[in-house]
């Protein structure tokens, strides 16, 4: 988020006078002790690139489904073109034309794209599938709405661009007239997103609407007509004009606060070498493939954060899982002057390697645990958790408890098991068992994924505290920029090799979007 | 303490009213009245000796839920806890009379063999898995067929007493150094009258002090804990630093281990065994498996689950002479076993909402908790049931 004026949107097609294609008025939908979305209005005229925006858990997702039928609003009316509907499942919602993309792709890896973009609305009889009538009629499509996709590739062989093509091709060839796209910029790279909202438009102008659910800035207002903020399950702001706002005044709205900045201060990098990698690869598992993390080779030093930017699947994963010993791989690793490379996962932690996992409900944390379970996990066999052979419960506890209030962590109390606590208390809860543990290097994957903004501004401190405390940090993160704001020195990679070192002081993440997919090569 | 007590016995209150309307129709469809069939039950049990029968009878059913219990907190189904038993106490009946030992040696002797076989079979089991990968269950299942060969096998060629002619095949009888009291004179301090021929096993201590280990293992020491995290989330184990290999192979020995002890009640206490042979009970694994699941792998429940069990066998023996087909005990541990583990469920999913709504009403907080847990897993410590 920065604070620099948004562009005026590209085309100014739709005038405020078009006709009302969706009305979502007082919806309120109750889930088992939360209340998601509490008296939320939405007027989305036709024709028109609508964003919504709001942090993690504001509600968008929850209203999006209302909207898709995925679920019964409890209160609220929901009119399309003019006519309330009552919508009981996404069924009903396909028939009146709306069709939805979902954040996380739905496709079939090991079929071709127009297996999957017919799957489920099969052109020809029951007993035969007219394939020539599915490819006619896919090519026709992305000719009219410039979404051309190859009816014939293989999905596992498509990059993500083109998955999300293949996806709103999906729904159109279901007749849809109203998109909605949750998070559709989530795991592009700049150049893509651009590429994607020309489509968009291009949509609109052949009478589509389109509906998207963002929390990137720039992007609602440099692309959208209209935006609708929301803000724990209300609607808090409607710009009709997005020229008219800036992106911080739209934060705001979405924050209710001041905003925090990833941003580092002074430099507290030493000469001091903390973490060594020399020539680390791991191979793939499949014969005669490329290694999925191919001869990588730098230095941390005490104090410094060292950024990874990348494309997700480019060999960041398996060099996290190489440093911190979960992944088979050669070469050699220096902690602090000595070589771990021989020690397992645990022996590695106990001589000082923290671990904040990609995935916390599915690496870091176990959900049914208790949250002092939790806070062992990882240091059990060590003091305050454990004594000898034995646990020590009590000592846990007393450490769970301080954890719980230094790093911030929103909880009843620390007998409650972990699935009850919200995406940023569990996360803080991840990062203030690390820290406490006193770590010389911590791999940090992802970070803030998927946590709110307040969790978010409580993690980049103590990834900054522990930063002047000496820590020296692998960074690995698909915000580009956390990576720019939080990191001393960037690398780049790509098909598992660290093509590109860049200072984070002067590129922009356009540039770094560049250096991802390969466009441009080299560092500086 | 009393809500607790409360809340852990809902479901499975329910579940028995469950099992009672259930076999009640079955009695009505048969031509009996249901009332006529309960009342003949409870007159059964009604008895000093009938108190006595039960417990010594669920003290090996409760060995066999507490190791089958050990495998499923790590996920890990050990079917095959009948073949490890039957081994194991056919070569601890063998060599518990083979030696000669004073009291204090004799008995610690004999469990110790029989849970060293029936661990060791079980860890074939596990070197399968960690070498070949090969499901647990599959294995411990087909290995229960080789055991039961292999006894049949080992008791006609090497093992028999030959001094017992005929058909019939067991050792020999093991010395009275390796048996264990009875219990009866701690009862009679307590002013409990024993009708003749009514003994209350040894190895009810025994039992009992399995139970508190098992607990603390799992709930107070680090390789419990491992358990458990290895059970519940593999992923999480591997990055806490868990070999998982090494996990697998010392749950597997540790519940074949147990199992290996569901035959020393006879072995050691029951008077009318004291040797292995072809009356022993063959079926006490199976058994076992479905009284883990009723007692939610907790020692106590396991302890509840198999009272309950024994009760209703005890209950339905003298149904025959009055015209009720005693099938109706079947009937009425089947349909309580399934009706408890749907009220565990409906009560899980329950107390996991509630728990969320809480937390969420603690912390002011808006976010909806996406996470929801798998379907084999729940809450807390100590009570994952698994299946």
């Amino acid at each position: 988020m920065s604070d620099e004026q948004g562009e005026p949107p590209v085309t100014g097609s739709t005038a405020d006078d078009a006709p009302v294609a969706i009305q979502l008025t007082d919806i309120v939908k109750r889930f088992p002790g939360v209340v998601a979305n509490d008296g939320v209005n939405l007027t989305v005229r036709s024709g028109s690139v609508h964003a919504i925006v709001g942090e993690n858990g504001a509600g968008k997702s929850t209203l999006m489904k209302t909207l898709y039928g995925a679920h019964k609003p409890d209160e609220g009316t929901i009119t399309v073109n003019g006519k309330q509907e009552d919508f009981s499942s996404a069924k009903d919602a396909i028939a009146e034309g709306i069709g939805m993309v979902f954040q996380a792709f739905m496709l079939a890896a090991n079929l071709t794209v127009w297996e999957n973009i017919v799957l489920g609305d099969e052109p020809g009889s029951r007993f035969s599938l007219n394939a020539g009538a599915a490819r006619s009629s896919i090519l026709e499509l992305g000719q009219q709405y410039g979404l051309e996709v190859d009816p014939d590739a293989l999905i596992s062989d498509l990059g993500v661009g083109d998955k999300q093509r293949v996806e709103i091709v999906k729904v159109l060839y279901r007749g849809a007239k109203i998109i909605i796209l949750d998070e559709p910029t989530a795991v592009l790279v700049p150049q893509e997103v651009d590429a994607l909202f020309a489509s968009l438009r291009e949509l609109t102008t052949q009478g589509a609407t389109i509906i998207f659910i963002s929390h990137k800035l720039d992007e609602v207002l440099k692309h959208a007509d209209a935006i609708t903020v929301i803000r724990q399950g209300k609607t808090v702001g409607e710009v009709d004009d997005p020229s008219s706002v800036t992106s911080r005044e739209l934060a705001e709205m979405m924050v209710g606060s001041e905003l925090p900045t990833p941003e580092t201060r002074e430099s507290t990098v030493t000469d001091v070498d903390v973490l060594e990698l020399r020539n680390l690869t791991v191979a793939n598992a499949e014969d005669g493939a490329r290694d999925l993390l191919d001869d990588v080779s730098f230095t941390v030093h005490r104090g410094e954060i060292v950024g990874i930017a990348g494309v997700e699947g480019n060999g960041q994963s398996e060099l996290v899982n190489a440093i911190v010993g979960l992944a088979e791989s050669t070469g050699a690793i220096l902690l602090d002057g000595h070589d771990v490379t021989r020690l397992s996962t645990r022996g590695r932690r106990d001589s000082g390697i923290g671990y904040i996992a990609e995935d916390r409900q599915k690496d870091g944390l176990v959900m049914p645990f208790l949250l002092w379970e939790n806070a062992a996990l990882g240091h059990q066999h060590q003091p305050p958790y454990g004594k000898g052979p034995w646990l020590n419960v009590g000592g846990a506890r007393t450490q769970t408890q301080a954890i719980v209030e230094e790093f911030d962590v929103r909880t009843p109390g620390i007998n409650v098991p972990a699935f009850t606590l919200s995406g940023g208390n569990q996360q803080k809860l991840v990062v203030g068992r690390e820290m406490t543990a006193e770590p010389k290097v911590l791999v940090a994957a992802h970070p803030t994924r998927g946590v709110d903004v307040g969790a978010q501004a409580v993690i980049w401190d103590i990834l900054r505290d522990a930063r002047a405390a000496g820590l020296g940090t692998v960074l690995i993160s698909a915000d580009l920029e956390e990576l720019i704001g939080l990191s001393d020195r960037l690398l780049v990679m790509l098909r598992g090799q660290i093509v590109a070192e860049v200072d984070p002081a002067s590129v922009t993440p356009a540039d770094l979007g560049s250096y991802m997919t390969g466009a441009t090569t080299g560092g500086h | 303490m009393f809500e607790r007590i409360w809340r852990a016995s809902l479901a499975p209150l329910m579940a028995a009213a469950t099992a009672i309307i259930i076999s009640s129709i079955a009695l009505i469809i048969s031509g009996n009245d249901p009332i006529d069939a309960f009342r003949e039950m409870w007159k059964t049990i009604d008895s000093t000796q009938s108190v006595v029968i039960i417990v010594n009878v669920s003290v090996p059913y409760y060995i066999s839920g507490v190791a089958a219990a050990i495998g499923f907190k790590m996920n890990l189904f050990n079917i095959g806890t009948n073949g490890q038993y039957l081994l194991a106490a056919l070569i601890a009946g063998w060599a518990g009379a083979e030696v000669s030992l004073p009291p204090v040696l004799h008995v610690p002797f004999v469990i110790i063999v029989a849970i060293t076989v029936g661990g060791t079979w079980a860890l074939i089991a596990g070197i399968l898995n960690v070498t070949r990968n090969v499901n647990v269950v599959v294995s411990t299942i087909m290995l229960n067929y080789i055991a039961i060969g292999i006894s049949a096998f080992l008791l006609a060629e090497f093992f028999r007493d030959d001094a017992t002619g005929g058909l019939v095949a067991n050792t020999k009888l093991m010395p009275d150094s390796a048996r264990l009291p009875a219990l009866n004179p701690i009862f009679e301090l307590f002013g409990v009258n024993f009708p003749p021929n009514t003994e209350v096993f040894g190895f009810l201590p025994f039992a009992i002090l399995l139970g508190v280990a098992y607990y603390v293992l799992l709930n107070r020491s680090l390789f419990g804990y491992e358990l458990k995290l290895s059970g519940m989330n593999p992923a999480a184990a591997l990055a806490a630093g868990v070999n998982p290999k090494r996990m697998v192979l010392i749950t597997l020995f540790m519940s074949g281990a147990v199992a290996g002890m569901i035959g020393l009640p006879f072995l050691l206490s029951d008077p009318s065994f004291l040797k292995y042979g072809d009356a022993f009970p063959t079926m006490l694994g199976f058994t076992g498996l479905g009284l883990a699941l009723l007692g939610r792998n907790n020692p106590v429940g396991i302890a509840a689950a198999a009272i309950v069990w024994a009760t209703i066998e005890r209950a339905t023996q003298r149904l025959g002479p009055i015209g009720i087909p005693p099938e109706i005990g079947k009937i009425l541990q089947g349909s309580f076993l399934l009706s408890a583990v749907i009220a565990y469920e409906v009560v899980r999913r329950r107390n996991d909402a509630a728990a969320v709504a809480a937390a969420a009403a603690a912390t002011h907080d808006l976010s909806d908790s996406s996470y929801e847990p798998p379907e084999n897993l729940s809450t807390g410590q100590g009570t994952g049931a698994p299946v």
